[in-house]
């Protein structure tokens, strides 16, 4: 063979190759969140992504070194506003466990019935956001009304819907009626039959897996040098749950699994969360079951809990702890306190640094979606930016948990 | 509860590095040390790579300033998830000097951690791959959470804005 062969021709060698840069956001319907990517493409494939954040972010940190320590709660509800209820229970938690305080076993149970509602509502809304980035509008609209009703659960315990602000520092602020356990029941009687229809939907559909198999995964050991955490370590076969590793709230005291993939890819995560779901329910039908009978709502916490209105006009105490708790002058001990709990989409932390004054020293939220979010430049090079599209979607990057 | 973990940890980085643990703690049950900040970065690295204690997960970093003002911190929570053993490293350094080695060529997940933290501190991380503002603007020219920038005063009166409602 002449040497000849082996040349590249001439004319080939001229060509130079163009990279063309789009951006991908700040706002545009398929981010799901105002966050930018300037990606770099060589035709319809990424060659590389270089992420922006920090659209909407609110200082909460340094709005938290200002606030008594229960006017903190509003705050962490716009973390991750697709489940507030965990954020704010979590907040919460934190504070008993600052100031050494033990709830009754039937508020734990409470909390866990709000808390695995809203990781339903979260889960929801991004399961069929995937069914929507991937052609199936259906999914998310048929779906949707069953948020709705949670959203209505949530309304006849605390007023709100989105930003719950629900709960207390030491309980709830009211014994649900009857009216929100009926909820509560026609629920859980009811969303099965929804769930099974929309898993029967997508779950084996063709082009559904066609689209998500193989899609952006991510391997065990890359997630966990990304420090991910929630359903989308859990889809890369990672069994860590923190509801398992590090019970709070009594989930001891509840038999569930932990439901985990293989591949790590995107129609992983979606199994994972719809797994989650159908886990979900099977502890809140255990919690309604073993609730404990004749317990308060809360635990006996006047330096924190809001007495009852009435005794606020006809007895002193209650007047001075009234005014303490309204006026933020509560005392708490000194200490350093690091509280995690399983939020929607992963390890939601709460760091949290008291010198024993009105407000924290110093407050740091541990966002799992901050975390994880910075190996997606990592897992989009060199697939297709339809299913980079879907790649996001599926780790429910929520734009308020990611820019605090 | 976690007063094993405690000692075992105390022990195995004092074996190794004699005098590079400042002070430790078990408040709330959480094993805490303040490593001396010429150590740190061969701390932790022997945290993750020693074969028991095997703290492969970096689960939070962040940044803290100390109440006199003249020092910074930085804070680290790691876990180890098959034992479940989590603990806390702190280091601290002058304000004037905020210098620390990264934790990136450790755990890659540290890159926005430190980049955050270089955001609101000004912790400078040698040797992280690209330190610059994650979520402020680029153009910010102060480190908005340490002490010396309070949020503005409530009571201030002399600000014309009608036009938010105050």
């Amino acid at each position: 063979m002449s040497k000849k062969d082996n040349t590249i021709p001439e004319s080939e060698e001229t060509i130079e190759k163009e990279y063309s840069i789009l951006n991908l956001g700040p706002t545009h319907p398929a981010t799901h969140g105002i966050f930018q990517n300037i990606l770099k493409m060589d035709g319809e494939i990424i060659h590389e992504a270089e992420p922006t954040v920090g659209y909407i972010h609110r200082a909460f940190e340094k709005l938290a070194e200002r606030r008594p320590y229960n006017q903190i709660t509003p705050i962490t509800d716009r973390l991750n506003y697709c489940s507030s209820p965990i954020n704010n229970m979590g907040w919460h938690m934190t504070v008993e466990k600052l100031i050494g305080c033990t709830v009754p076993k039937r508020v734990d149970y409470m909390r866990v019935i709000i808390m695995e509602l809203a990781r339903i509502a979260d889960h929801l809304v991004c399961n069929s956001v995937i069914g929507v980035d991937t052609g199936a509008m259906t999914g998310f609209l048929y779906i949707f009304q069953w948020r709705e009703k949670i959203y209505d659960i949530y309304e006849g315990i605390c007023g709100a819907r989105l930003t719950t602000n629900i709960g207390r520092i030491g309980g709830f602020e009211r014994e649900w009626s009857k009216d929100v356990w009926d909820k509560i029941h026609n629920f859980l009687k009811e969303y099965p039959k929804a769930l099974k229809e929309f898993s029967n939907l997508l779950e084996r559909n063709k082009i559904f897996m066609d689209r998500t198999v193989n899609c952006g995964p991510i391997s065990a050991k890359m997630a966990l040098e990304y420090s991910f955490t929630g359903p989308n370590l859990r889809a890369a076969g990672v069994d860590y749950d923190v509801r398992v590793a590090t019970p709070y709230s009594s989930y001891q005291d509840f038999d569930f699994i932990i439901p985990i993939g293989t591949a790590g890819d995107t129609y992983d995560r979606f199994m994972v969360r719809q797994e989650e779901m159908w886990q979900s329910l099977k502890i809140i039908e255990q919690a309604i079951k073993n609730m404990p009978k004749d317990q308060p709502f809360h635990a006996d916490l006047p330096e924190f809990y809001l007495p009852p209105k009435e005794e606020v006009y006809n007895n002193m105490e209650a007047l001075i702890y009234h005014f303490k708790i309204v006026m933020g002058e509560t005392e708490v001990p000194k200490g350093e306190v690091y509280h995690c709990v399983e939020g929607g989409n992963g390890e939601l932390g709460f760091y949290l640094v008291s010198d024993g004054g009105r407000t924290p020293y110093r407050l740091h939220f541990r966002r799992p979606c901050f975390i994880y979010y910075q190996a997606y430049s990592e897992m989009v090079k060199g697939i297709m930016l339809s299913d980079a599209i879907i790649t996001m979607s599926s780790m429910n990057v929520i734009a308020g948990e990611l820019d605090a | 509860m976690n007063e094993e973990l405690f000692k075992k940890v105390n022990e195995k980085i004092s074996a190794k590095f004699p005098d590079a643990i400042e002070a430790s703690d078990l408040a709330y049950d959480f094993p805490s040390y303040t490593i001396k900040k010429d150590n740190i970065h061969e701390v932790l690295e022997f945290l993750k790579n020693d074969e028991e204690l095997n703290f492969h997960f970096l689960t939070d970093l962040t940044g803290f300033q100390t109440a006199d003002e003249k020092q910074l911190g930085v804070i680290y929570h790691l876990h180890n998830m098959p034992k479940n053993y989590r603990v806390r490293i702190r280091t601290y350094f002058d304000i004037n000097k905020p210098e620390i080695p990264t934790a990136t060529d450790i755990w890659p997940g540290a890159n926005w951690m430190e980049r955050e933290t270089f955001d609101f501190y000004g912790v400078r991380f040698k040797g992280h791959p690209k330190l610059k503002r994650i979520l402020n603007v680029d153009e910010m020219d102060i480190f908005p959470m340490r002490k010396e920038y309070p949020l503005e005063d409530q009571a201030r009166d002399d600000k014309d804005d009608k036009m938010f409602g105050r």
